[in-house]
C-alpha cells in the first residue's frame, strides 16, 4: 500500500506542483509519514489530473470514478490569523534539510545538512531548506550589537553596525552556493541513496546587500594589498583569504536572502557572498575584513578545503566550483510506475559563468541529447533544465551533462581521477552523475 | 492631485530599469558618494586581530609555554574530544602520526603530517578551541597545547620552549606540498553519438 503511493506516474509532468509530495515521500523519515488516509486522497487527484492533461497515447487508462465535492469546498478555511510567519501545510512536512546519513559526525557543531533538492519545484531554495555547514553551531547574534570592521592595509581602518551598512545603496543578486565538499561520499562507490545526499550541499538565493569594493574603497586600498582575510564571529572564527581582484570584482556584503534578512544559519546578520566561489569562502557572522599582502595559510587554507593530487601533493585556493549538473527527477530512491511519459528534471550551474548547455543520456553515456534550459539563465546560478522522457520499461542509465560560457564541459569522475588522488574526504566533485533504472523502473545511484 | 500616474510611472520605471541592467551587466555601478564607516586606530582592535600569517609567524604573540605544562592543559580541556595522547577519541580521530604518508593511500592528516606552517596550530586553537569555550586559553596555554602536540608527532623536544620564534622556525614535513590552484585540468568533449560510456574512479585507476 506504502510503496504504491511512492511511485511515479507516468505523464505526470503536467500534473501540479503539490502532487510532488506524494511522489517523493519515500524520502520521508519514519514517523514524520503522512497519514495514509489524505495520501490516497491526493494520489487520486494527481491520477486524475496526469490522465486528464497528458492524453498519452498507448497509456492503458481505466475512466476514474466519480468526484465527490470536496471537504474544503464545503467549510470555512482557516482564519487570518492576527500574525505570524507562514509556514508550508502539513503535507509538505516531510520536506526537511537533513543531516547526512553517509558520512556521519558524531557530534553536530561542525557538521552540516543538506537541502532536499528532490522537492525544489524552481532555482531557488526556501530559506529553512536552504543547506548548512557550520564550524561550531549556528551563532545567534543581535545586530545592534553586532560590528564589522574593516583595518589591514587601508588608509583608514573602519567600524560599521549594522544600520550603517543598510544605509548604502544596495544590489541584488541570484547566486548559487555550494560546499566544495558537496557529492564527497560518492566518488568510487555508490553510497548516497538519494539527490539529497549525493549533491544537497546545494542551495540557491537571492542575495541583497552593498558591493565589497565601495566598503574597501571608503577604507582606501594601500598598493601593497593583494589578499583579503574574511572572518566570523562564530564560535569557530571561521575565516578565509581571498585574492583582492575577486573582492573588487563581484563580492557582496549580504544581509538579506530570498526578501528576508539572513536566517541565522546564514550567517544573521551579515556574511560575505563570492559569486561561484565554494560555500565556506562566504564567510557568514562577518565580523572583520583584514586587507594583507599574503594569505595568512590558515587551517581552512591548508589542512581544510584542499584537494589531495597525485605523488603527495595538495591543491589549494580551488576556490572556483566548476560546472556541474544533476539530475533530481527521476532519482535516487524514486521509482517510475510503468512506461510513459516522464520529464526528466534537474539542475546546472557553473562558478565560472553561465550554464550554456545540457545533454541528457538514457544509455549511460553513450548518447546525448540537448535538454532545455528554462529561464531565467543568470550567471552563476542554478538552471533549470528539462527532457522529456517516454520510458519503454527496460533498464536505463540516465545522467545530465553541463556546459558553461568558457566552453567548459562537465567531466566524468574518471576524467577526474585522471589528473587527481581520489584518497579520503576528496572535494570538488562535479562528475557527471548517472542514475539506473531498473526494468522495473526502480532508480538507484549509479555512480560506481 | 493625489492618484500617480501610473502610465508615466510605467515608462519611466522601465527605462530605469533597463539603464541599471545595463549598467550591471559588467559592474555594480558606481560606488555612493558618501560612506558611513566610523574610523578606528588599529590598538583598539587588538582583541580582535587574532589571525596569523603563518608562513612568517606575523601576529604570534608574546610569551612562551612549555611541553610539559602542554600535557596537563590537553588532559584538561582537549582529551574529552580527542583522546588520550591525541591519539583519537569518542569525538575525533588521531592528531598524531602521518608523516611520511602523503603519497599511500589513505594519508593520514594530523596536524604533524598536514600542516604545512607549525603557527597553524597556534591560529586554530586560539580562536577555536576547545570548541566548547573557543578563545578562553591563555596565550601560555596555547602555546604549551601546540607545543605538546608537535611533540606527540615527533616535531618537538618534550624541554623546548614554544614561542613565537620556535614555531616560526619549525620546519614541518608537509611545507613543499601545496601547488596553488591550476584548474580547468579536465577537458572533457561534447561527445553526442558514438561516446565512451560514463567512466567510474575504477576505471580510471585501471587504465
Amino acid at each position: 500500500m506504502e510503496v504504491e503511493d511512492l511511485k511515479i506516474e507516468p505523464g505526470r509532468a503536467n500534473a501540479k506542483p503539490g502532487d510532488r509530495a506524494a511522489d517523493f515521500a519515500e524520502n520521508t523519515p519514519p514517523g514524520e509519514q503522512i497519514k495514509p488516509t489524505r495520501r490516497s486522497f491526493l494520489r487520486g487527484s494527481v491520477i486524475a489530473a496526469g490522465a486528464a492533461a497528458t492524453g498519452v497515447a498507448g497509456a492503458s487508462r481505466s475512466s476514474a470514478e466519480a468526484l465527490p465535492v470536496p471537504e474544503s469546498s464545503m467549510a470555512m478555511g482557516d482564519p487570518i490569523p492576527e500574525k505570524g510567519y507562514g509556514m508550508p501545510i502539513e503535507f509538505e512536512e516531510h520536506v526537511k534539510r537533513h543531516r547526512t546519513d553517509v558520512l556521519v559526525n558524531k557530534q553536530n557543531f561542525s557538521d552540516w545538512s543538506m537541502t532536499p533538492l528532490q522537492h525544489q519545484t524552481g532555482i531557488i531554495t526556501p530559506n529553512g531548506l536552504f543547506f548548512e555547514r557550520h564550524h561550531n553551531g549556528v551563532a545567534r547574534i543581535d545586530p545592534e550589537q553586532h560590528r564589522l570592521v574593516i583595518h589591514g592595509l587601508v588608509e583608514q581602518p573602519l567600524v560599521f553596525t549594522m544600520s550603517d551598512l543598510m544605509r548604502y545603496p544596495s544590489v541584488s543578486r541570484f547566486h548559487f552556493l555550494e560546499c566544495s565538499g558537496n557529492g564527497l561520499t560518492d566518488w568510487t562507490k555508490a553510497a548516497s541513496t538519494t539527490v539529497q545526499q549525493s549533491h544537497g550541499l546545494l542551495s540557491c538565493a537571492q542575495w541583497t546587500g552593498v558591493p565589497l569594493s565601495w566598503l574597501l574603497a571608503e577604507a582606501g586600498v594601500k598598493p601593497e594589498a593583494k589578499w583579503v582575510m574574511f572572518e566570523g564571529a562564530d564560535g569557530s572564527g571561521h575565516l578565509r583569504s581571498i585574492p583582492i581582484e575577486k573582492v573588487m570584482d563581484d563580492a557582496l556584503l549580504a544581509y538579506g536572502q530570498n526578501g528576508e534578512m539572513l536566517r541565522a544559519e546564514q550567517g544573521y546578520p551579515i556574511r560575505a557572498i563570492f559569486p561561484g566561489w565554494e560555500g565556506n569562502t562566504n564567510v557568514k557572522w562577518l565580523r572583520r575584513i583584514k586587507l594583507v599582502d599574503q594569505p595568512d595559510q590558515i587551517r581552512g587554507e591548508t589542512a581544510r578545503y584542499s584537494d589531495p593530487m597525485p605523488g603527495g601533493k595538495w591543491r589549494q585556493f580551488s576556490m572556483v566550483m566548476e560546472c556541474k549538473s544533476v539530475i533530481t527527477s527521476p532519482s535516487g530512491g524514486m521509482s517510475l510506475k510503468g512506461p510513459g511519459l516522464y520529464e526528466i528534471q534537474g539542475f546546472a550551474w557553473s562558478g565560472n559563468g553561465k550554464v550554456t548547455n545540457v545533454d541528457i543520456t538514457l544509455d549511460g553515456g553513450r548518447t546525448w541529447q540537448e535538454a532545455q534550459l528554462e529561464d531565467p539563465v543568470l550567471d552563476k546560478c542554478l538552471t533549470r533544465f528539462r527532457y522529456r522522457w517516454n520510458w519503454e520499461g527496460g533498464p536505463a542509465k540516465i545522467a545530465s551533462r553541463a556546459v558553461d560560457s568558457t566552453g567548459y564541459v562537465q567531466p566524468t569522475v574518471e576524467d577526474l581521477a585522471r589528473v587527481r588522488e581520489i584518497t579520503g574526504f576528496v572535494q570538488h566533485h562535479n562528475g557527471i552523475f548517472p542514475w539506473a533504472v531498473s526494468q522495473t523502473g526502480e532508480v538507484t545511484n549509479a555512480i560506481a | 492631485m493625489r492618484l500617480p500616474n501610473f502610465g508615466i510611472m510605467v515608462a519611466a520605471g522601465a527605462s530605469l530599469l533597463l539603464a541599471v541592467s545595463t549598467l550591471h551587466a559588467e559592474t555594480f555601478g558606481d560606488p555612493p558618494t558618501s560612506g558611513f564607516g566610523k574610523p578606528i586606530a588599529e590598538p583598539d582592535l587588538a582583541l580582535w586581530d587574532i589571525d596569523i600569517q603563518t608562513p612568517t609567524g606575523k601576529g604570534l604573540p608574546a610569551g612562551e609555554g612549555t611541553v610539559a605544562h602542554g600535557a596537563e592543559v590537553f588532559a584538561e580541556r582537549c582529551e574529552a574530544c580527542h583522546g588520550e595522547k591525541a591519539e583519537g577519541g569518542p569525538m575525533y580521530g588521531t592528531m598524531v602520526g602521518g608523516i611520511g604518508s602523503m603519497d599511500k593511500n589513505p594519508r593520514v592528516l594530523t596536524p604533524g603530517s598536514m600542516y604545512p606552517y607549525a603557527p597553524i596550530l597556534f591560529d586554530y586553537v586560539r580562536r577555536a578551541m576547545p570548541l566548547d569555550a573557543p578563545q578562553s586559553l591563555t596565550t601560555e596555554e596555547v602555546y604549551s597545547v601546540v607545543g605538546y602536540i608537535y611533540h606527540l608527532n615527533g616535531l618537538v623536544e618534550a624541554d623546548a620552549k614554544v614561542n613565537a620564534k620556535t614555531l616560526t622556525e619549525l620546519k614541518m614535513h608537509n611545507r613543499d606540498a601545496f601547488i596553488v590552484d591550476d584548474r580547468p585540468d579536465t577537458k572533457a568533449e561534447r561527445c553526442m553519438t558514438d561516446c565512451q560510456p560514463i567512466g567510474t574512479v575504477a576505471d580510471a585507476q585501471k587504465k
